[in-house]
């Protein structure tokens, strides 16, 4: 057979390309390009090689700053994936609660984040704030202005409230995919609920489960707004969290050489870690 | 050992999925629950395992009401249409599972589940976890589970359902023989006729939460006690019609076709039920007579044609051996096999077969 030999079907490509040009590749490669030049402004830059990187991997305001965000992902992992996955269970499967539940539990994640900050600032504002008025006058010291440990424990609380139904959800739906003959299996086998919850639920709701620790780690890991809102990374630094330190880097302190730096080694950081994760959550599932 | 439901009636709010059935189950015999989708079958297996309650009327094992007995205590087990695993244990771990809660030593253990695992040609996949099988031998798995206890009742729901042709033809040739040795009672719920036929033993035909008909598989297909039980028995659909019957002959209501028989029933009207493999595109048996018939449609299965024709007001399927193709449309000649039609009095109640 004589085959016309055409190559045209390649313009097809051209929107997707550029769009993912503007979209990714253009202002990832500007950052790129700043982190290893210094600039002072009106476009003149300087060449400095890998200097930024060398410096933000040595300076200990970016090790503080990576580790209170490194606490603070674990933590709020910690507190909401078991209690996303409780509340998902105690939830009814059917009846009139289902939607009442669904409703209530979608309702922190469709706030805008700063008004969730917003929110949260006023409601804890230890003289006309609700929750802090409350704390309060029950006799704690709470001032989440002035006390590290107090703004830690507001920052997390609201992360938790903003947060947790997302973990609920994605369990819920893992939940209802669990065919009802599993339970029924597992009645006459005799097996207790924990037994059920270790061996048939936590099996069935891997998938969604590994897609929420993602999900969670990831925008906990670049959180910005809320905090900002709230505690704006104080008092001190106390709540400066990775993303708080690069904003008043580059924009704060216009140091646009490091500050480009530290968002790529950011970036690598996040990138690693999805990476590593997702490959041993799935290396079981490739043969299937 | 026995299994007795006395007038057991299942209602859920203003519906009625069982109504009051009375039915016993003998030991070491393989029972055919047969009826489409929605008759109750799963109902009464979940009644019969005590995974739900009747709401009125009891149920006796081994001359004991178990009516209110949990599940747990009792010895059964149940295979489901999906095939149900632990999903990150290994086969060996799935089908050991129901003895490790009894606490029989792990040697013991070892030496049940390599023989259920020979039996049902698992052996070699001990080792590896339910979704890196195929269905059929995930099936397996879940059919050596229930096999492993020794339970007094085995409980199959649809289990041949979700598999594809060629293991279902397979499996369900093996089952049988599986529980041929095996001191319990084995309930097995179907909607194919022919799955029924092929395990044998006995057979209940159900429709919308009614026990049409119970006893030996082969009695219950061959003399069904009424055009219910027939039709339910019967894939593809019995042909029905009214008939009236003077002297030795017989007539079609609405058509000319008439025949000869010795039936010994009074004259009169009747319906009669001829199962599709009795009109054929040729002769068949001593005594056969001719129906002329527009093709609807033609299907071709391989070994077998289906011809389904209409004929006046009757709308009928056939099926013949071999390959006989037929046009859409085509006016087409088929011999009914007089012998083996079944009568039915006005009541729908058999009066005569063959």
């Amino acid at each position: 057979m004589n085959k016309t030999f055409n190559q045209k079907a390649w313009y097809f490509v051209i929107p997707v390309f550029v769009l993912v040009a503007f979209n990714a590749a253009v202002p990832l490669m500007t950052v790129v390009n700043y982190s290893f030049q210094e600039t002072f402004g009106s476009n003149v830059f300087a060449w400095e090689g890998t200097r930024w990187f060398k410096e933000i991997l040595h300076s200990e305001r970016f090790h503080a700053s990576l580790g209170r965000q490194a606490i603070f992902t674990f933590i709020i992992l910690l507190i909401q994936l078991p209690l996303g996955i409780f509340i998902a269970l105690t939830m009814p499967k059917k009846g009139w609660g289902v939607p009442v539940c669904l409703i209530l539990m979608s309702m922190p994640l469709l706030i805008p984040w700063n008004v969730v900050g917003a929110m949260w600032n006023i409601f804890a504002l230890p003289d006309i704030g609700f929750l802090g008025n409350s704390l309060n006058s029950i006799g704690f010291d709470y001032n989440f202005t002035q006390q590290s440990g107090d703004a830690w424990f507001t920052t997390i609380l609201m992360d938790v409230w903003h947060w947790t139904s997302l973990v609920v959800l994605l369990s819920y739906a893992g939940l209802n995919s669990i065919q009802p003959a599993y339970y029924q299996a597992a009645e006459i086998d005799g097996a207790s609920r924990w037994d059920i919850f270790r061996y048939i639920e936590l099996p069935k709701m891997k998938k969604v489960l590994t897609l929420a620790i993602l999900l969670r780690f990831m925008d906990s890991f670049m959180i910005y707004t809320e905090p900002f809102v709230l505690t704006g990374g104080g008092p001190g630094n106390a709540t400066n969290f990775l993303s708080l330190d690069l904003v008043k880097m580059a924009l704060g302190q216009f140091d646009l050489g490091p500050a480009a730096a530290m968002s790529l080694i950011y970036f690598l950081i996040v990138l690693l870690i999805c990476w590593i994760f997702y490959s041993l959550m799935m290396k079981n599932e490739a043969r299937t | 050992m026995s299994l007795e439901l006395k007038e057991v009636e299942k209602k859920v709010g203003i519906e009625t999925h069982i109504y009051s059935t009375n039915l016993k189950l003998e030991k070491n015999t393989i029972n055919v629950l047969l009826g489409s989708t929605l008759a109750g079958k799963t109902t009464l297996m979940q009644i019969m395992a005590g995974l739900d309650k009747p709401t009125s009327g009891e149920i006796w094992f081994n001359g004991e009401n178990v009516t209110g007995k949990e599940v747990q205590k009792r010895n059964c087990s149940m295979v489901y249409q999906q095939f149900i695993n632990y999903p990150n244990f290994t086969v060996f771990d799935n089908i050991a599972s129901p003895l490790k809660i009894t606490g029989i030593n792990s040697d013991e253990i070892k030496k049940r589940v390599g023989k259920v695992a020979e039996l049902l040609k698992l052996s070699a996949m001990l080792n590896k976890k339910p979704d890196e099988l195929s269905g059929g031998q995930q099936q397996r798995t879940a059919l050596a589970r229930a096999l492993v206890k020794d339970s007094d009742l085995i409980l199959l729901d649809e289990p041949l359902a979700n598999l594809d042709f060629k293991l279902r033809e397979e499996l369900r040739e093996e089952l049988p023989k599986l529980f041929e040795d095996r001191d319990c009672i084995v309930v097995y719920a179907t909607t194919e006729p022919l799955d029924a036929l092929m395990i044998g033993g006995n057979t209940a035909t159900l429709l919308e939460g009614n026990v049409v008909q119970y006893g030996k598989t082969l009695d219950v297909y061959n003399k069904p006690d009424n055009l219910t039980s027939a039709k339910v028995f019967s894939d593809p659909p019995m042909n029905i019609a009214e008939i009236t019957k003077s002297g030795d002959k017989f007539k079609l209501a609405d058509n000319n076709v008439q025949w000869t028989s010795n039936v010994n029933i009074k004259d009169g009207n009747y319906k009669i039920g001829i199962r599709p493999h009795n009109i054929t595109t040729y002769k068949e048996g001593s005594n056969s007579v001719e129906i002329n018939g527009k093709v609807l449609i033609s299907e071709l299965s391989g070994s077998e044609s289906l011809i389904h024709f209409t004929n006046g007001k009757l709308n009928w399927v056939s099926l013949s051996n071999g390959i006989q193709q037929r046009n859409i449309g085509e006016d087409t000649k088929l011999h009914m096999n007089v012998d083996e039609f079944l009568y039915f009095d006005q009541n729908n109640r058999l009066v005569n077969h063959g």
